[in-house]
């Protein structure tokens, strides 16, 4: 077994976000190992990789890929390892990704290593780093026993603009697959609210966590947003408790903001609120946790009770009038 | 119909955790725990589909004795009853381990649906029920938001990235994956307490389900992360920090 084959995702012929930090890690561990490297795509989007420095891209379709499923996915990946044997499989972290790689690894007795955030090589051998604990912790695991090994990575664990150009060979790749394999069956797209708020226009972000305790100390966030000039925006929980919309959600599931400041009251700083602030120009932390992981991504940081700082602040800000 | 729903206990949101000395886990003597987060919403939503449609709901956990507290929790908020594999702690299990030896928990239940959470707090791996599903031989979605009857089956609402939305059609048996938030939390009522004490709790222990196959990850160690920005943190009183704050936001960042 060899090589790194990298599997992206694509949408509607566009590659998806996360994809090329992915293929960006299979280029550097590759070439950190010695193994050359290859991308597979499903559905689209071939063209967009053949412009990378690989030895192959496989460009995989079918009629009844056109739709995602995990069945039809877990079915055209396993034949494609089955016929090129790499070593390494790498995927984005994608919320696809989540729904049929651990699928795809059982079906062939391995374990994908997923989420992963970071990595060193020791020796010959690839250590990859998760986090534990939403963040609070790191872990450091390694591949066992034989390959194929699968591991995911999320996004801002590699640098896209890493990649190295060249010239990539296209090949196609018609998995076989029946209509009775497929046991789920996607329906329609949606969304569920207008978004009346674009947060990704806003050029300050203050963002509430469940460090608020209740929906009724809302007001005391707003009033810093307010004093700020700036949008409100909050962590998952909160928009699950509905104490904000859905729409003011910032994260992997909410909004993707970068402003020119981004404030984090109460939020700990788990990886999936990380990927939607972090490209924010200056992140101001407040938590009473002097080791909440959003320290580890801020530019300035007050530790302490949002319940005293916060009026503190909306106080020095009305001082400048 | 037959509901399972698996349910993990894990260190509560607000613990401080310290690294243990084998440097491979943390101390857990003196922690408090408390259910995982989704795991309360699958077995929400496991308990409002058996009251839509009868028939029964089944927690299952894997964990050291003490996770009886937390199955208990679920039976007075409504479970029929339990299945608890004990296990020496959390550090160790392979998701793919973990889910064999629940399969093999589950071989005479035959469940209708499987329910479980998205994401463990703890390990993290957001993995075992896609796992659990291949081992069954079971279709599967993940980040399940709602769930309703349909024909023989069920139309369930998935998350997708940037606000969207997908429903999908699943024949039954199947498995879910359960994201948070999808609605509200009940709360265990006095008589619902009273009533978990009578409740079979079926004892299993993992060694004696586990076949034993070869690991194919490996946990090295564990960490506190290192910070990877340099921040200028202020930690003493709250006027004082403010007014440090604001004064780099205008002259340092010049934010404002
Ligand atoms: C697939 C998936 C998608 C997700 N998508 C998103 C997403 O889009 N956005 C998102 O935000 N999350 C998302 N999450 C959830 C995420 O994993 C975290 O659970 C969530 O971000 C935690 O929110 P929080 O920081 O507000 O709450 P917590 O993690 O509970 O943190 C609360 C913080 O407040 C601090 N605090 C408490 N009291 C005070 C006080 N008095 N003063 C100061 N500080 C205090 C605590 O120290 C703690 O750090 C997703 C999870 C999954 C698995
Ligand atoms: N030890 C366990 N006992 C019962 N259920 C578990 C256990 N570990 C994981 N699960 C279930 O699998 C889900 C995903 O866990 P994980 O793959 O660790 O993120 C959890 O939300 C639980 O529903």
């Amino acid at each position: 077994m060899s090589g790194v084959l990298a599997v992206l995702e694509q949408r509607e012929g566009r590659l998806h976000k996360m994809a090329l930090e992915a293929l960006a890690a299979a280029q550097q561990i590759g070439a950190a190992l010695g193994e050359p490297v290859y991308a597979a795509i499903i559905g689209g989007a071939a063209e967009a990789l053949a412009g990378y420095k690989l030895a192959k891209v496989y460009a995989i379709s079918h009629d009844l890929l056109k739709e995602y499923t995990p069945d039809g996915y877990t079915l055209a990946l396993k034949q494609l390892i089955a016929a090129h044997q790499p070593k390494f499989v790498f995927f984005p972290h994608t919320y696809q990704v989540r729904d049929f790689a651990p699928k795809l690894a059982t079906a062939l007795g391995r374990v994908l290593i997923s989420d992963v955030v970071g990595h060193r090589i020791d020796g010959n051998a690839l250590v990859l780093v998760r986090q534990l604990f939403q963040g609070k912790i790191n872990a450091d695991v390694r591949f066992e026993g034989e390959p194929p090994y699968f591991a995911s990575i999320q996004a801002g664990a590699f640098r896209a603009d890493s990649l190295e150009a060249g010239s990539a060979e296209v090949e196609a790749v018609t998995p076989a697959i029946d209509a009775a394999q497929i046991r789920t069956k996607p329906l329609e797209l949606y969304r569920e609210s207008q978004r009346a708020v674009d947060l990704t226009v806003a050029e300050i972000i203050v963002s509430v966590g469940r460090g608020i305790r209740e929906a009724d100390n809302i007001p005391i966030v707003q009033a810093l947003a307010d004093a700020f000039h700036g949008e409100l925006a909050a962590s998952r929980p909160i928009c699950d408790n509905g104490w904000l919309p859905m729409e003011r959600q910032v994260g992997s599931s909410g909004q993707t903001v970068a402003p020119k400041m981004y404030l984090a009251v109460g939020i700990s700083g788990a990886i999936q609120h990380l990927v939607g602030m972090k490209g924010s120009k200056t992140i101001v932390a407040i938590n009473k946790d002097p080791e909440a992981p959003i320290f580890e991504v801020a530019d300035y940081g007050i530790v302490g009770d949002l319940f005293e700082v916060v009026p503190a602040l909306v106080d020095e800000l009305k001082k400048l009038g | 119909m037959k509901i399972v729903v698996a349910i993990k206990q894990v260190p509560s949101r607000d613990s401080q955790l310290k690294i243990s000395s084998s440097g491979k886990w943390i101390e857990d003597a003196d922690l408090t725990y408390e259910i995982n987060e989704p795991d309360a919403y699958a077995l929400e939503s496991g308990l409002q589909l058996r009251e839509k449609t009868g028939g029964e709901v089944i927690v299952i956990c894997a964990g050291p004795a003490g996770a009886s507290q937390t199955i208990r929790e679920a039976l007075a908020k409504g479970a029929d009853r339990a299945i608890h594999i004990e296990t020496g702690d959390y550090s160790s299990s392979d998701p793919l381990a973990l889910a064999r030896i629940m399969a093999k928990a589950l071989e005479s239940e035959k469940p209708d649906l499987l329910l479980t959470g998205l994401q463990s707090d703890d390990l993290g791996y957001g993995q075992t029920g896609v796992i659990l599903a291949e081992v069954l031989g079971l279709p599967h979605v993940t980040l399940v938001m709602n769930i309703e009857t349909e024909g023989a089956g069920i139309r369930v609402k998935r998350e997708l990235e940037d606000g969207w939305f997908q429903n999908i059609d699943v024949p039954l048996p199947a498995l879910l994956t359960i994201q948070s938030g999808a609605t509200k939390l009940r709360y265990a009522t006095l008589m619902g307490i009273k009533k978990a004490k009578t409740k079979e709790v079926k004892q299993l222990r993992a060694a004696d389900l586990d076949a034993g196959a070869a690991a194919t990850i490996r946990l090295e160690k564990i960490y506190i992360p290192g910070k990877t920005k340099k921040s200028q943190i202020f930690d003493g009183p709250a006027k004082e920090s403010a007014a440090k704050l604001i004064e780099k936001l205008r002259f340092e960042a010049r934010v404002i």
